[in-house]
This record gives structure tokens, sequence and C-alpha cells, in this order.
């Protein structure tokens, strides 16, 4: 390198928050028609150079050169103007409106006194024959898939004439096949000339489809290289700072069954049939992972076990005893574990504390209050000993949950569900948004609750998670899921294409469970 | 029958269209502050300050649209006022909200009082008189409906057609628009939430204090305190009624006044003996009704209610 200007040059940037240093002395040089992985852990500081980047916050020290040219700190315009682009980990997206509008706004000035929707309609046409993403202008957002909300993502970038774009986290809502699609438009934008920085922690994607990477751990570049002379191993030691945290897997010995639906089906409000007709087992001991595209029924599912569905039709039966009239409170009493999908809006009550979060599933039990009056000295040795034993960083017992981080609020559920000794947990993507070492633990404990005669009910949109822990693997699609998968019978294109509902699972790939 | 000859009466539409302008001018401005994601429940008190402060402008010499002008600016203020609040601290939009209401109308009686401290039957000026359009007002019926009106009733006409026009048509309209269905949408394409939010309250609660004025510049000739009567709960109800659409906001101002005049009429006809109360009580029910069928399928802006704050998602 070093040959010619680079397209995007930052030198030397460093960012404090009080004490905290979350970017301390950064280089980072960009060439045209190059792909770039940043990879790091949650808090590596990825986020804040970005943010930099865009002009959200401003860097203590260094500089910013685009093509040469200094970029003004802390203006977002600049840095649009300048030629960046960024496609956001949660699309930037009005749902009730056209592609068109959420192109378009913003781009023409305010004082128009009349917007050229037709010109604007062509131009995005031309790019997306261009680029071969087949995107429709006038279709409302909301009746989009998520791999083409992504598309208008990168199309609403090359519309303001980007020439270096930045992607966070792309495809951890994308099933393998779009994210292929993704990474082959993304080829396609880079030989064109473009520039392109993508933020993952998902080691496989930066292998194939990088041509350089940069690791950032503690704020500072640990690793930087092509990527042709690097390997996955080699670069996830260079994340995790040291040896990875490995996950052991223990050989399952199915027992009983716990959890039984049959012919199971449940609508929402709207009559819309949310489970179509599902069967379901999960024995005693074993890690069943639910894989899928998100909206097909897993969220339901999830919540049907974890009694938070009263209405539906077909046999739920737990431990050998029919479910009637389930209901949240009697599903902990029966001994189900619940890790929600999503931990600030239905896990945690992120302004009460550590405590109060702890004993949320428990307080009215038996030993933690009397006469209906908490019972503060059992409460606070149980959150200690809990603390201690999952590990959990926080200010104290007493700090507000919404202060922790996301890897610590998630041992806190954690521990919440696994200090019951539940009989079945059922975990709705328990290590959506982790970082490498925590997503190690998390599995780590889930293989030991199931081999102390749990049974888990893992759902997950990650499929790498289901192929390391699961035990057994069905496909959600529509509301109904395929038999039993072994792991060990197929792979992920297989799933892949289950998942987008192309291919039924053939009896082929089923596993030998009976 | 009485009542179905009234419908053909069309001294009952033109007072309809008549009775129809305050509330249109508040529905237009709520539907300005709401598309832009604010919901601004001062609107009651900043149409008691816009009749008031208009009233008083031309009481003290000022002229008419001078008076409709100095309406506006101080509807901006409590505008502003709101948007201070609501969009850079973050407050709940409700709680601020009614709180505007109450200061708005109580600033407006205090200060009326304070100005006039020895008047027991309120003091009258000449307020606009209907303007006929040359060659339109000559239209049979329409001419007499539309045409032969007060020049603010005439302005409210213009204001939903500029305002949808504003809305669909220009960069600015899809800038407000988006703002009120996601804020982050607009921030990562390098325009300023909070300078977009602000200006749609402003001038929403400027379009609010118009309205008021229009009751004591034109429908009146007086200040009365407590005359809004309600006027502006009854614009966010059809706000909701309209689907946040100004076309259907003139739709629904439209019915909902035509219900009003024609409880007056109906009670003025010895002939139907209800109590006065029933023919009052007439638009409200109608209100609650349409509410109730509407709001079903009403597609509201999604981030109304949600503070932004810059860097959160």
């Amino acid at each position: 390198m070093g040959e010619a200007t680079p397209l995007l040059s930052l030198r030397g940037i460093t960012k404090r928050f009080g004490a905290l240093v979350a970017n301390d002395d950064i280089d980072l040089d960009l060439q045209r028609g190059e792909m770039l992985a940043l990879l790091g852990e949650n808090g590596a500081g990825k986020t804040t150079l970005m943010n930099i980047l865009f002009g959200h916050y401003t860097a203590d020290e260094g500089s910013i050169e685009i093509d040469g040219a200094p970029l003004p700190p802390g203006s977002p315009k600049a840095a649009l103007g300048a030629g960046l682009g960024m496609v956001h980990q949660h699309f930037t997206l009005a749902d009730n409106m056209s592609v068109v509008d959420n192109i378009m706004v913003g781009v023409e000035p305010l004082t128009r006194f009349r917007r050229n929707t037709a010109a604007a309609v062509a131009k995005i046409r031309a790019l997306a024959e261009r680029y071969e993403m087949d995107v429709s202008p006038y279709s409302l957002v909301k009746h989009l898939s998520v791999g083409q909300r992504q598309r208008v993502e990168i199309l609403k970038a090359l519309y303001r004439h980007t020439r270096i774009l930045i992607l966070d986290e792309p495809t951890a809502v994308l099933t393998p096949q779009e994210s292929d699609h993704l990474f082959a438009t993304l080829r396609l934008l880079v030989d064109q000339g473009l520039a392109i920085i993508f933020i993952t922690h998902k080691l496989r994607e930066v292998m194939a489809a990088s041509d350089r990477c940069l690791v950032l751990r503690h704020g500072k570049v640990v690793f930087a290289c092509r990527t042709a002379t690097t390997s996955s191993e080699q670069l996830a030691r260079r994340m995790v700072g040291g040896e990875l945290p490995e996950v052991r897997r223990i050989a399952a010995t199915p027992g009983d069954p716990l959890l039984e639906l049959g012919g199971l089906s449940a609508e929402n409000d709207h009559g819309y049939q949310l489970l179509d007709h599902l069967d379901l087992t999960v024995n005693a001991g074993e890690i069943v992972g639910i894989a899928g595209v998100s909206g097909n029924g897993q969220s339901q599912l999830a919540d049907l076990v974890s009694g938070m569905i009263a209405d539906f039709s077909g046999t739920f039966m737990l431990a050998g005893a029919p479910i009637e009239k389930p209901s949240p409170r009697q599903m902990v009493r029966r001994g189900v574990g619940r890790i929600p999908e999503d931990r600030t809006a239905t896990g945690l009550i992120g302004d009460m504390t550590v405590l109060e979060n702890l004993a949320l599933e428990s307080y009215w039990k038996r030993g933690f209050n009397r006469l209906g009056f908490l019972a503060a000295v059992p409460l606070r040795q149980r959150t200690a000993e809990l603390l201690g034993r999952f590990d959990i960083r926080c200010a104290g017992a007493d700090a507000p949950v919404r202060t922790m981080s996301g890897g610590n609020m998630q041992k806190l559920i954690l521990a919440r569900v696994l200090a019951e000794r539940p009989i079945l947990i059922v975990a709705n993507q328990p290590t959506w948004g982790l970082d490498v070492g925590a997503t190690a633990f998390v599995h780590q404990r889930l293989i030991e609750a199931s081999r102390e005669g749990a049974g888990v009910l893992l759902i997950s949109e990650d499929l790498d998670e289901l192929f390391a822990i699961a035990d057994t693997i069905q496909v959600m699609y529509q509301g109904t899921l395929s038999p039993p998968i072994d792991p060990a019978r197929t792979n992920a294109a297989e799933i892949g294409l289950a998942m987008s509902g192309q291919r039924d699972i053939s009896q082929a790939m089923i596993s030998a469970r009976d | 029958m009485d009542l179905l000859l009234i419908l053909f009466e069309t001294g009952f539409w033109a007072a309809t269209v008549r009775m129809a302008t305050p509330l249109l001018f508040g529905t237009l401005g709520e539907l300005i502050c709401e598309r832009a994601g604010v919901l601004n429940l001062g609107i009651e008190g900043i149409m008691a300050a816009g009749c008031m402060a208009g009233w008083t402008w031309v009481y003290f010499g000022g002229d008419l649209w001078t008076g409709v002008l100095f309406a506006a600016f101080v509807g901006a203020c409590f505008g502003l006022l709101h948007a201070i609040f609501t969009v850079h601290l973050g407050l709940s939009q409700h709680v601020t909200g009614l709180g505007i209401t109450m200061l708005g109308a109580a600033l407006s009686s205090f200060v009326f009082r304070m100005l006039l401290p020895n008047i027991t039957t309120p003091p009258k000026i000449i307020p606009f008189a209907p303007v006929k359009i040359p060659v339109l007002s000559d239209i049979p019926v329409v001419g007499e409906i539309l045409f032969r009106q007060s020049p603010m009733t005439m302005l409210a006409l213009v204001a939903v057609v500029a305002v949808a026009y504003v809305l669909k048509k220009t960069p600015a309209g899809l800038a407000l628009c988006m703002t009120g269905e996601n804020p982050s949408a607009v921030e990562s394409q390098g325009l300023s939430v909070f300078a977009i939010r602000t200006t749609a309250v402003v001038i929403g609660s400027a379009f609010m204090a118009v309205g008021g004025a229009f009751l004591t510049l034109s429908a009146f000739d007086a200040f009365y305190i407590g005359m809004v009567n309600g006027r502006g709960w009854i614009c966010i109800a059809l706000v909701v009624f309209a689907s946040w659409n100004p076309g259907k906001a003139l739709v629904g101002t439209l019915i909902f006044a035509a219900f009003d005049a024609l409880q007056m009429r109906v009670q003025q006809q010895t002939a139907v003996a209800l109590p006065y109360q029933f023919y009052l009580m007439m638009p409200y029910i109608f209100s609650i009704v349409a509410l109730i069928v509407m709001s079903r399928r009403s597609a509201y802006p999604k981030a109304l209610l949600v503070p932004f704050r810059k860097g959160e998602r």
C-alpha cells in the first residue's frame, strides 16, 4: 500500500469518555475498491470509531482525511457530503413510507417548492439495475423483507454518490442465502471502485469476503493484515486477546419427554395464524434448536411455552401433565425458565435494581417474603451469591439494571433462570448482540443445565450457534416446524433453504431420533 | 320532515362552513405537530390565547389582519415553549401539553382582566365582514356557501390545500412526515430532527391560535372567558378521524360543524320537543362514534409521542 493517496485515512484517533479510553491512537487506511473487515468484541470501540467518522462525536485527538482533504470534525452533514454512507444494524427506514420517499428524504434542499419524484425513481431504477438489486421504488417499506430493506439502505447511500460505504453487522438479521446475496452485491460495488468497511464478529464472513481486516481490542488496533494471510483461529485469538474460551460439548443422553406440543395452533387478535399445527417434543437432557428467519412464529412459540398465550388449540403437555389455561406465573411454578429475545423490553426492568430484577420470578416464593413483605436479608444473600457465581459485573446490588452492559444483562437473566433450577429452559436468541466471550459463557451454562437433566428449547437465527450446541435442529417456517434434523447430517446451506421456505426438509436429512 | 328540509337550505350549509373554520385551523395545526411526532395538547389553551391576542390587538387600535398575525405570533411563542419542553428536553408530551393549555387559558383571562379591569359587559370590535368573491359568488348554491364568507374562512380553505401540498409535494413536507415516522431515518440523512420538530410545533401552534382569533375577529365581536369551549379537544379527535390527512380533516370538520349547525337550527324549531341538551350533545356523540369507527384503521405516525434522543435507538 501507500502508492496512491488512500480514499479514507484516519490518523491517531483518540477518544476518551471520562477515564475510559474508547479509541486509543487508531490509524486506518482504506483504498478504492477495497473491502475492509473491522472486528472486535463488544466495547472494543468499533461503534465509537464509526460515530467519530460520521461526526456524531468529535475525536479528542487525531485527524480524518477523505481523498486527501481533511474532514471537518463533528459534522454529519460534512461526512455525508464527503461521500461517507452508513448502513446501520437497525435500519433507519420509515415503514409506512415508500422506498423512494425513504431514499429521497434530506437529499433535495428543504426550501425547494416541489419534489422531483419522477427523476428520483428513474435514478433508483438505474442504480438497482446496475447493482442487481431487486427493489421496486413505490412499494412501502413495511411490505419488504429484511434483505430487501437492507438493499434500500444500500441504495440510499448509493443515491447520494457514496464513495465509502460502512455496514454495521450487516448479516446479523439475514439468512445465509441473503448474506451470500449481500456479499455478491458488495463485491460488485467494490469492483466499481467503492470502498467498503464492514463491522462484524462472524469470522466466517471476514475470511470469505474481505480483502483486509483490522482487529480492535480495548480501543486499540491490535492486529491488521491481508485476509489471505491469516486464519479465523488467529483472528479469534486476537479479538479475545488470548485463547478462545472453549465450549465443551458433552454427549446428550435424552430422558423422558418434558415438553410435548401436538397439532398446536394459535392465532393473534387479528385472526392471523401464527402457529400452525405444530409438533414439538423436548426431552430431558437435550437441547432442541429452532432455526428460522424471525417472524415465522418463533416469538409466539416462546410466548406460548412461557405461558403468555392463553388461547390455543392442540395438546400442550409439560412433564406429562396437560396445560389447559397457561399463565406466566403458573409456568414459572411448574419449572419453566424464560430467556426472552429482547432483554431490555421483556427481560428486565431497566429502572429497577439488580436485586429486584433478580427477584422478579421468585419474590413470591417461600423464604423471600414474610407476610407479604420482602425478606431483605435472604434476597441480599441470594443476590450476592448469584453475582459471584455468574460473574455479573455491575456497580452493586442496588444499581439500576439499565446501566449494565448487554452481556452482563444477559448473564443476569441467565442467573435468574438457572437459580430456580428449571426443568425446561426457553431461550430465545440468548446470545443476540453478545461478544465471543459472553456467548461462550451462555452456551456453556445452557449445555451444563441440559446435561444436569433440564430440557432446553433454543430459538436462534444464528446457525453457527445452533450447530455449536443444539442436539437436534428443527426449522420453523410460517408457523410450522420441520421434523427434527441431526446437525451432524446437514449443513448451513440446507437449513438456510428450509428457512426461506424453498425446500422441505427431506427424509434423508431427518435424524434417527426414533 | 323539518329535519330533512334543513339539509336543503343553503343558509345551513353556509353556517356549516363558517362554524368549521376555527376547527379547521386547529385541526390543521394539530395535524402538522403530530405528523412530526409531537402531540400538542396545548391546543385548547393556545386557541384561547389566540382569541385574546387577536381581539386585544384590534381593540387597542390595530387592524384586523395584523390582529390575525399577532395571534399567530402569540401561538408560535406557546408552540416554542411546548417544543423546548417536549422536543429538546424530551419531557412527557401529555403533561407538557396540558400545562400549556392551563397556562394559555388562564393567562388570556388574566391579561384581559388586567387590561380592562372595570368592565362588566364585554366591549366590542368591528369584526371581519363577509366578502363576495367576484364571479365565483354568483354561482348558485356553491357561491353562497363558499364564496360569501368571512375572509378568514376562505383563508382556512386555502390553508387545507396549502398544507396538503406541502406535506405531499415538497422536500420539507417529506422530511416532516418522515420525522413523525422514524426520526433516526431523518437524522441519518443529515437533517436535524430537533429543528424539524420545533419548526412543526411552532407553525402548528400558530395555526391553532389563528383558529382562536377567528372566534373573536370573525364569528363574534368580543372576547369571553372560556369561549374556546372545548373546540381544541375536538380538533385532537378530528386529527385521528382524518388519519392525519388534511383532505380528510376538511371532511371531518365539515361533518362535525354540520351537526353543530343542525342542532342550533333544530333547537329553534319549537315543533321538535326534545330537551335542548340533547341537540347540544349531538356533535360530541358524532365525534365519539366517528373515532370508534375510524381509529381502528387509522395509521398513526409511528414515532408520535416518542422523544428523540441523539445517539440512542
